[in-house]
């Protein structure tokens, strides 16, 4: 069992309490994770502008050249983890364990880190629009138009609450380092790992440990973080994203009722789209918010639904470490009864039909210490019932039948739409939607990414303030 | 200032074991005492006179010691929200003047305790325990914690008075605070806790000769976190002995609080209770013994147990887990075995409090995830 510690600016710190991490099928205890306490974190951030000093006293060439560096380290390197070492497999075997996402989702997750982290140059200059990325060094440059610019720091730090099911989140803070902000990360409970080892694949690298702390602890400390941070991500359901609605400090990341939509004009070809919709809603379990969690048509919505069904209807739960393993448990105490519950409780409308129950056996499977949801589709006859805008953290997807000019009004909130439509007027609607986040038209699968792209908001928009900036004579700062 | 009256005698010995024996003696004789002022028909509890005619024994006759306290079911605290609070007056005082206090009531009708005396006893009891130095006699007291209807208000101005000092208060309304916490108000809670704090500021910056202080783990983290933010400290302001309560602490947050924050010089004395019973006290936790915070009850007035999760008339060994059963036994209140929404370990009798106490005190785990904490 390895022992990690507090990490206080990259100071390791032994807290007298700690949690267990568990392997979610035999209950082994994998490591012992010290718990940080709010006031640590509060008044750590006296040296929250040490981290972006020390920073801006690299290069950010030399930054980019470092995260390439890091990200082969992540990759393929045995890094120290605690009091111990941790090798790839033994990274991989571990998040699985802890997260249940099978291993081979866990090593494609750290293949794409290490996409994200090698390619960190071509990124930011997508995310930046081609800024030179010295200006966000020195707050100020002179575009090669010759306009005076200025990007200016909100904060020093970004501070990350991180969640415990979806190791796909970590991309999002890979790119703060090398923009000369400090990382201030609680990791989630079942999750340290990622956090603590790109971390010491960073310091390798020659990152400066002081551009970053890891406060693993209970709820209080993510509320320290927000607290604290002038910036700060949280990940969370639907209630932390209202929470934090408006808060300029915040970023939420909650679901992502990501949709495939068909238009009246393609919807008669369903068939050449059933794989597709299948793939966006299973792959990477159906764990991420870019999963597709409804299907919208004006007809064949239950043939459709059907069609999806047979495709992922039958797939079973197998070992973590088997390669052919599609379905991650959940491994958080009373979840998955409570995910079956609410589904259960939606059944109940008028116009809901459980496609994949019937024919494919019982959704919910018990286990010792965690629960399997199997694949699950749904129909309804109505955008308006409840289970029309449902999303869980497994596969599972609901076939809405609603008439193409109503479906805009009706979608709600959409991380990623996919839209199959050549209808001009109708892709004209769409790209005006305003509460579309990431739109796909044609036949993209909602979980393919660009990573040229911002995901939900620019990273770079949230710690940098565009703004006017002139000045006579020589700027010596 | 004199010790009013009820205050029980310090339990003597030689020896640790005859000073756990004395304890006992003292606290069997407690309860026969208090049982029989409670049931009996001239100076009882409207409350348990009428809860007599339910028992299948009776009070007056078949409890004679500590061991019999077993006999009563026990205690639930919803039979203390609503009235007539009258009820819960002991007709053998009822001439006397009552305050009530309650708990909760951050929505709906909040637990009230009618008390005469007892938090004066209790805090003067509690106050026995300060070791001088870091509490000096005659010195002024900041009381940063909750005001309104609830006992500590009054508790720690009475004690301060009772040391011969003057307590200085601040408004700080906690019910409001809940709201604000579930509603999701984080910017308006910690604007309500900068308020609470600049009061505070405010009282130490002001020439008082304030040396000691009461609060809450929160706001003592708030307040040296405001204080080291203007280059200064607790130490620095004069402060050398803080009385810590209201909420959990941890073992953790306490050697935070001393190693980073309090120093060498000044001293914390850490607390366990709620109006239900009076206070349970630590010594200053240290770094020897992993900051461990070892509470014990003001017997004979208040017993606090750690029973077996699955069986509550076990007690667990000592160094085991389990819930925290309490037990009140004064002139005023009778409660009989409540069990706490917390849990901890059992700890062995000491010199200074030579019956078991209860350390690691921590939400009760079935219940946890359902108790806000944090309310200042």
């Amino acid at each position: 069992m390895i022992k990690i510690p507090v990490l206080r600016w990259g100071e390791p710190y032994e807290s007298l309490e700690a949690d267990k991490v568990v392997h979610f099928a035999t209950g082994e205890v994998l490591a012992e994770v010290g718990r940080a306490n709010a006031a640590m974190v509060e008044r750590d951030m006296r040296f929250a502008q040490r981290a972006r000093d020390v920073l801006r006293e690299i290069p950010i060439a030399d930054l980019l050249q470092m995260m390439k560096k890091a990200g082969e380290l992540y990759a393929k390197a045995e890094l120290p983890l605690g009091d111990g070492t941790q090798t790839p497999a033994q990274f991989a075997r571990m998040q699985s364990a802890t997260t249940g996402l099978p291993e081979h989702m866990c090593k494609f997750n750290m293949e794409k880190n290490n996409f994200v982290l090698g390619n960190m140059d071509k990124i930011l200059d997508s995310l930046t629009r081609g800024l030179d990325l010295n200006v966000l060094s020195r707050g100020y440059g002179i575009e090669a138009r010759g306009v005076p610019i200025s990007y200016q720091a909100q904060s020093p730090v970004l501070g990350m609450v991180l969640p415990s099911n979806s190791p796909g989140v970590h991309t999002l803070w890979l790119p703060i380092i090398p923009m000369q902000v400090g990382l201030v990360l609680k990791p989630g409970p079942q999750e340290p790992w990622t956090p603590y080892r790109m971390f010491n694949a960073f310091v390798q690298a020659g990152v400066p440990r002081q551009a970053m702390s890891i406060y693993p602890g209970l709820g209080d400390i993510g509320a320290a973080v927000l607290n604290s941070c002038p910036r700060s991500l949280i990940f969370g359901g639907t209630a932390t994203v209202e929470q934090y609605k408006g808060n300029p400090r915040v970023q939420a990341h909650g679901p992502g009722f990501s949709k495939i939509i068909l238009g009246d004009d393609k919807v008669d070809q369903w068939e050449k789209y059933v794989d597709l919709m299948a793939d966006s809603i299973y792959t990477n379990s159906g764990r991420g918010c870019i999963n597709c969690s409804g299907v919208w048509a004006s007809r064949h919505t239950e043939k459709i639904a059907e069609a999806i069904a047979a495709k992922i209807g039958p797939v079973q739960p197998l070992p973590p470490e088997d390669p052919k393993s599609g379905l991650a448990p959940f491994t958080v105490p009373g979840q998955g009864e409570g995910v079956n519950n609410d589904i259960e409780a939606a059944l109940k409308e008028a116009g809901v039909t459980d496609v994949t129950g019937p024919k494919y056996g019982n959704r919910m499977g018990k286990r010792e210490r965690c629960v399997y949801l199997r694949p699950t589709v749904m129909h309804s006859a109505s955008p308006d019932t409840a289970m029309a805008k449902k999303e869980y953290m497994f596969p599972f997807a609901t076939v809405v039948k609603c008439p193409q000019d109503q479906m805009l009004e009706k979608i709600g909130p959409t991380l990623v739409c996919s839209a199959i439509t050549d209808d001009k007027k109708f892709q004209r609607a769409l790209i005006d939607a305003t509460h579309i986040d990431r739109l796909n038209l044609g036949p993209v699968p909602t979980i393919k990414l660009n990573w040229l792209q911002p995901h939900e908001g620019s990273i770079v928009d949230f710690l940098f303030r565009a703004r006017a900036f002139q000045h006579e004579g020589p700027v010596t700062a | 200032m004199n010790d009013t009256p009820g205050k029980p005698t310090p339990v003597t010995g030689a020896t640790l074991d005859e000073k756990v024996k004395n304890a006992r003696a003292q606290l069997d004789a407690h309860v026969r005492e208090t049982v029989r002022w409670h049931f009996s028909p001239d100076t009882g509890t409207p409350f348990w006179l009428d809860k007599a005619k339910t028992l299948n024994f009776d009070p007056l006759t078949d409890v004679n010691g500590w061991d019999d306290i077993k006999k009563f079911p026990f205690f639930e605290d919803e039979w203390l929200r609503g009235g007539p609070v009258n009820r819960w007056i002991p007709k053998g005082m009822k001439d006397r003047a009552w305050y009530v206090f309650e708990t909760g009531g951050t929505t709906g009708i909040p637990k009230s305790r009618v008390v005469c005396d007892d938090f004066k006893i209790d805090y003067e009891m509690f106050s026995d325990t300060l070791p001088e130095k870091f509490f000096p006699r005659n010195s002024n007291w900041l009381m940063l914690g909750p005001s309104g209807p609830r006992r500590l208000r009054l508790a720690v101005e009475h004690m301060c008075q009772y040391r011969g000092g003057i307590s200085f208060c601040v408004d700080l309304d906690p019910r409001w605070v809940v709201k604000v916490i579930k509603k999701g108000w984080m910017e308006h809670l910690k604007a309500y806790q900068d308020h609470c704090i600049d009061q505070a500021m405010t009282i130490l910056s002001a020439n008082h000769d304030v040396r000691c202080m009461f609060t809450t783990p929160k706001l003592l983290d708030a307040l040296c976190k405001r204080l080291e933010q203007e280059g200064s400290s607790l130490e620095k302001k004069g402060i050398t002995g803080v009385f810590c309560g209201g909420t959990e602490m941890t073992s953790q947050w306490i050697r935070f609080a001393i190693e980073e924050y309090l120093g060498p010089k000044v001293y914390i004395a850490p607390t366990y209770g709620n109006t239900l019973m009076g206070l349970a006290a630590a010594e200053m936790p240290t770094a020897k013994e992993k900051y461990k915070i070892a509470y014990y009850a003001p017997q004979p007035r208040a017993v606090a147990e750690v029973v077996d999760f699955k069986d509550y008339n076990t007690l667990v060994a000592v160094g085991g887990t389990g819930r925290v059963l309490l037990t009140t036994l004064t002139k005023e209140f009778f409660v009989p075995r409540f069990a706490e929404r917390d849990e901890g370990e059992r700890e062995a009798p000491s010199e200074k409090y030579p019956w078991h106490g209860v350390s690691g005190v921590r939400p009760f785990h079935e219940t946890a995830a359902t108790t806000t904490v944090g309310v200042y």
